[in-house]
């Protein structure tokens, strides 16, 4: 028997990817909305919500980098010079907001506000340069001779901004979500608003960038039943459950925020994501460096990702499992005063 | 000199990764540290370990902190600026990678988490398994990128197909190539030598205004004791490393030691400033005969004569970096000596002059473990995979202003996180284990929120 050891690792990456968008996603949003929280001690309860957990969700990132240069080495020296400085800008914002956790708590007259503020400002940074990179990604990349050949600024253009101001308001919505699960009181009552502005905003900015993708990239249009020609339901059909789960997450959030639901919410906001990341993905697969190279080709020679896979199948598992009983250690609602602290 | 996108490139992945490492460099030994403090207390019940244990489980998750947040550039700038590196090589050095971040990265950050905030809620043995696995983590995490750095400088076990690009023909000789044993336990003694200099020099300081403060005449004695044993052992293991280096990279060796020609019964160069333009040095002190300890008599040493001048190493860089790497040992190794027999005299908090000359060293193991990386690194040039790859044909095709934007970012965000964490360290440092006896009250001059404030007197009353 032979694996397709290329299409393997596609999936692995695809769901390393997909994993740190929703964990980091609901961390980044938790600092995107520091900025409209009322109090200190709103902050210190944001904060800690996500303390115990944010360097394991910040880990997939690392797999997903680090996955993509050992699987698809191609790709991966492709797209970092293309996407060079939306990736110094994330890892710039990462920096900042990652070292808040502790200098926050450990900064006095001066230090404190400037974590705060540093806090929500590497989040947003973080977040926003994400989406550039994510739009950009689907504009497609100019590839020669197996390199990157585009301009420096290449990534900047109306679609990619959208795409950026989009995916920040995607992230408040899961961090707004997960802060009405975790949290009591008068910070549960903002994070329930915020959830509420969050999810409207996301929803116009999903329309938004649904549309304008299938006019700035006719391929993508065409995956999608729409051709020169004009639209082809028989292809549209099947995928269309794709959008329809995006519907069903905003109606989630919609009726869990109507109800007064401290779970659903959150349900709702993931199912939101994962609607949008497999839509994305039927608009580019199989390419890794949109539209030049596709998975086979930038693939790792066999030895090195039947290597990678006989480890990844014992650990990632076992990474799974521990990461779950975190997240299970940690249950429950965060309050000022039943910090974990 | 040109600042084009290489040089720029070089000179910010030289800058990012110094910062970088001093992190792990203290962590993998502050991990351990607070490992064997865990389990001292669980084992002996004795408050003391507690107490300590807290106070540095403090300084570890600020300086844990920033070695992620400084590890995650490195690993997507190897991206940025090194791609056609990672183009070329990926197949063979990106599973090391790989599994750098399956078997520790996710190691670390998820039981960093129960470590840090889990105190009340798991019970001890469960917290000093976290404590423990973070610890493994650290120590696999070395393990593996100091096997790709290895491969880097003595590489084996590939191919290069026709286009260029590498292939493994044996994984098991790629990551076990020549240079990694010594270098894993070279750089594994470094990091356990960092972090003993800071715990003594830390616990000096106390003991400089309170003679009799319990927690830090454990923490001096601990420190001192692992100097003693691991410091003289780190010399045999920089010979070893050196060793390797004479087989495997001559042309490194030879500017260790500033040697222009191949010869036998080289000097020992003890100072010179090497000069690339007349190759040779000026100002050399020299001692004749002793460089039977770089090779036996009439056996020939490689100089950097043996390679066109375009392929030597910068010379400077290399010989005066390894003078300060050995230099700091030898303090250590005199430390270590002095420490050890002041304890076997019970005198070992009584000596003023040793306290201060701890204190002193301090940072000793930072400067050592930064003078060692630029040894190796800037001797390895002009290559970025030793005799196969050059630095030049691995750069991105990117332009020079983005470079030095970049550059210009990274210098401004690890200039502030880096006096802020320096000042969070030091105060901490300065108000010392013993403020953690009393319990602060919430209002105290902690924050409610700030890591084990409150742990102290709720923390689980060992195992049941």
């Amino acid at each position: 028997m032979s694996l397709d050891l290329p299409l393997i690792w596609a999936g692995l990456i695809a769901v390393a990817v997909l994993l740190y968008v929703l964990l980091d996603g609901f961390d980044l949003g938790v600092g995107i909305l520091f900025p409209f929280s009322h109090s200190r001690e709103d902050r210190d309860v944001m904060m800690n919500t996500v303390a115990p957990v944010w360097d394991g969700n910040e880990t997939w990132l690392v797999l997903g980098g680090g996955g993509l240069l050992a699987a698809f080495p191609l790709a991966y020296s492709i797209l970092m010079p293309a996407f060079y400085l939306p990736v110094v800008m994330m890892l710039a914002g990462l920096i900042m907001r990652g070292v808040a956790f502790e200098f926050r708590f450990r900064g006095q007259r001066r230090g404190r506000p400037f974590w705060t503020a540093m806090f929500g400002f590497g989040s947003i940074l973080a977040a926003f340069a994400q989406g550039l990179i994510l739009g950009g990604f689907i504009q497609g990349v100019e590839v020669a001779d197996n390199r990157f050949a585009g301009g420096t600024f290449d990534w900047f253009t109306p679609y990619t901004l959208l795409v950026a101001v989009g995916l920040v308001c995607g992230y408040a919505l899961l961090g707004a979500a997960w802060l009405m699960w975790k949290t009591t009181d008068a910070l549960h009552g903002d994070a329930r608003r915020w959830a509420l502005f969050a999810g409207v905003l996301t929803a116009l900015f999903l329309l938004g960038v649904s549309l304008s993708t299938l006019v700035v990239h006719p391929q993508v249009a065409g995956r999608w039943g729409w051709t020169g020609a004009g639209f082809d339901p028989a292809q549209f059909l099947p995928l269309s459950v794709v959008p329809l789960a995006g519907v069903a997450g905003l109606a989630t959030v919609a009726l869990g925020v109507a109800r007064r639901s401290h779970v659903w919410p959150f349900v709702g906001a993931v199912l939101v994501f994962l609607s949008g990341y497999a839509g994305l993905a039927t608009g580019f697969f199989p390419y890794v460096a949109p539209y030049a190279v596709d998975f086979r080709e930038a693939a790792a020679p066999d030895n090195a990702l039947a290597l990678m896979l006989f480890g990844a199948a014992f650990i990632l598992p076992l990474i799974l499992a521990y990461t779950a009983w975190v997240y299970w250690v940690f249950r429950g609602k965060v309050t000022p005063e039943a910090g974990y602290h | 000199m040109e600042f084009d996108a290489l040089l720029l490139s070089r000179l910010q992945f030289a800058f990012t990764i110094a910062f970088h490492i001093l992190f792990p460099a203290f962590t993998i030994g502050l991990a351990a540290f607070l490992a064997v403090l865990e389990g001292l207390w669980l084992a002996t019940k004795r408050e003391v370990f507690k107490t300590l244990y807290l106070f540095w489980v403090k300084v570890f998750a600020i300086s844990f902190g920033m070695g992620v947040v400084s590890g995650i550039v490195l690993s997507y700038q190897l991206g940025t600026n090194w791609s056609e590196f990672i183009r070329l090589t990926g197949g063979v050095i990106g599973p090391l990678m790989a599994y750098e971040v399956l078997t520790a990265f996710f190691l670390e950050a998820s039981f960093l988490g129960v470590m840090l905030f889990g105190w009340k809620k798991v019970g001890p043995r469960l917290h000093f398994l976290a404590t423990v696995l973070v610890a493994v983590g650290t120590t696999i995490s070395a393990f593996w990128i100091l096997s790709a750095n290895s491969w880097m400088q003595t590489p084996q076990g590939f191919e290069i197909l026709p286009d260029g690009r590498f292939v493994a023909t044996s994984f098991v000789e790629v990551i076990f190539n020549p240079s990694f044993p010594s270098r894993l336990v070279h750089m594994l003694m470094a990091a356990f030598l960092t972090t003993a200099l800071v715990v003594g020099a830390a616990s000096a300081w106390q003991l400089l205004r309170d003679r009799e403060q319990p927690e830090s005449r454990i923490g001096l004695t601990m420190a001192v004791g692992l100097l003693a044993v691991v410091a003289p052992l780190q010399l045999l293991a920089g010979h070893w490393s050196g060793e390797v280096a004479k087989e495997h990279q001559p042309m490194k060796l030879a500017a260790i030691e500033s040697y222009w020609e191949s010869k036998a019964n080289h000097p020992l160069v003890l100072f010179a400033i090497p000069d690339r333009a007349t190759q040779s040095n000026h100002f050399e002190v020299a001692i004749p005969g002793a460089g039977i300890i770089v090779a036996p008599p009439d056996e020939v040493v490689q100089g950097l004569d043996t390679v066109a001048r375009e392929d030597q190493p910068p010379v400077f860089l290399v010989f005066f970096a390894f003078r300060v790497m050995v230099g700091l040992g030898l303090l250590m190794i005199g430390l270590g000596l002095w420490g050890a027999w002041l304890a076997w005299r019970r005198k070992l908090t009584d000596n003023r002059l040793f306290l201060k000359f701890a204190v002193a060293m301090g940072p000793a193991g930072f400067v050592a473990v930064i003078a060692g990386w630029i040894v190796t690194e800037v001797g390895r040039q002009p290559w970025v995979v030793y005799g196969v790859l050059r630095t030049a044909d691995a750069v991105s095709p990117v332009t020079t202003g983005s470079v030095a934007t970049s550059l210009l970012i990274y210098i401004t965000v690890y200039a502030v996180v880096f006096v802020a964490g320096a000042i969070y360290i030091l105060r901490l440092l300065e108000e010392g284990p013993g403020a953690g006896r009393v319990e602060p009250s919430p209002e105290g001059q902690r924050a409610p929120g700030t890591p084990l404030a409150a742990a102290p007197n709720e923390a689980p009353g060992g195992p049941k």
